[in-house]
């Protein structure tokens, strides 16, 4: 060893292909993080309520505006998401589901599944 | 803390261009990372053409045929060129194979190849895997078993035997491993696809009588448990292998042991 010089780390986001394992699972962590925040904006709601009526009426008017029907529309899919994945992590943890074949079938099931659910919850919804 | 970015003294540069594809029959353009350790400049990308026409069928072919004929200081591990050793690993537009078993007519052009990710760059391809091969001798790759040694083998029922199929194969190449984001960002800690895969193919020995040990040894929240079941490690196996459903395995067993 008679390098002098340090040793660069070799590049790994930088050019490691995108791919339906990683981004599945990075997506699952991303939207598991986006719902814990939005507890915290269920909780406002509550707190608001204990504030009494006007406080409650300026919330109220918030989630009329457009803003909170694109916020509901991703916490719909956020928790469609994470719950079918979810479902998916509890097989893998019980032993099912390893092969590659079924890795990438349920993959798509979740992100179909997910999809197909929150369109389904809106159309209910609006 | 996960490094997402790429300190400084890795950051890569526009390398040079070394010959273009004028009078080949049917010209490859190849992309290759470059860092030479005896100079000072920062690690580059430098371009290649070769002629398929007068190459051989793989990847690796490539890399000898660039190596011989266009730039002798291009640096790569390479043994036996049938996907045994292992020493071919790197990172081939995208995704960790073996250059050796990695066909020329399936990849897009130009042909991006860097080493092994999130790895200390020895020289070019060459990444350093001390570190890997010292996890790998952390889980005691050996047969523990009390009865004294003899002159015969130790026998296996054929079930027994097969239990090993999928494990014993793994050839040690890294691809897995370098593969694996949580590799990435907790390597000093975290065993890896393969070292774990390792551990499993002694764990469901049957002549191997150590298997309490080494699952209480693996029952750690970094050794084994930073896998998240991302699964790139089983999408970039050269072999075939399954090293994510070898480390469930694992984690099943520590799950229903007795305490």
């Amino acid at each position: 060893m008679s390098n002098p010089r340090a040793r660069p780390i070799s590049p790994h986001l930088q050019v490691y292909r995108p791919q339906l394992t990683s981004v599945l699972s990075i997506m699952h962590r991303l939207t598991g993080i986006f719902l814990s925040g939005v507890t915290m904006v269920l909780s406002l709601w509550l707190v608001n309520i204990a504030f009494g009526e006007v406080a409650y009426s300026v919330f109220v008017a918030f989630w009329d505006s457009w803003i909170s029907t694109l916020l509901l529309t991703g916490v719909v899919f956020c928790v469609y998401y994470h719950l079918l994945n979810g479902v998916r992590h509890l097989a893998w943890d019980w032993g099912f589901g390893f092969s590659l074949a079924r890795v990438y079938a349920t993959g798509w099931a979740v992100v179909g599944g997910s999809l197909a659910l929150s369109a389904i919850t809106l159309v209910l919804a609006i | 803390m996960a490094q997402f970015r790429l300190p400084k003294n890795a950051q890569i540069t526009k390398g040079r261009r070394h010959n273009d594809g004028s009078g080949m029959q049917r010209p490859l353009p190849l992309q290759i990372y470059r860092w030479n350790p005896d100079d000072e400049a920062q690690p580059r990308v430098d371009d290649y053409t070769i002629d398929r026409a007068t190459c051989g069928p793989m990847l690796l072919d490539a890399l000898i045929k660039i190596k011989n004929e266009i730039d002798s200081t291009l640096t790569f591990r390479r043994s036996c060129r049938e996907g045994i050793c292992g020493s071919c690993a790197m990172n081939i537009n995208g995704t960790n194979t073996l250059a050796c078993t990695q066909s020329l007519s399936d990849l897009d052009t130009p042909v991006k190849i860097y080493p092994l990710p999130h790895m200390p760059v020895i020289k070019d391809l060459v990444p350093d895997l001390t570190h890997f091969f010292d996890q790998h001798a952390s889980i005691e790759p050996w047969l523990k078993a009390s009865d004294p040694p003899s002159d015969k083998e130790r026998l296996q029922s054929p079930d027994d035997r097969e239990a090993l199929d999928g494990l014993y194969e793994c050839i040690l190449c890294a691809c897995c491993s370098t593969s694996c984001p949580s590799y990435w960002w907790n390597s000093d800690q975290y065993l890896g696809p393969a070292n774990l895969l390792q551990a499993y193919r002694w764990i469901a020995d049957s002549r191997d009588e150590a298997s309490t040990d080494r699952l209480e040894y693996l029952n750690d929240s970094f050794k084994l448990y930073r896998c998240h079941t991302i699964m790139n490690c089983t999408n970039s196996c050269p072999k075939g292998l399954n090293p994510g459903k070898a480390i469930g395995q694992i984690k099943s067993r520590i799950a229903k042991r007795k305490t």
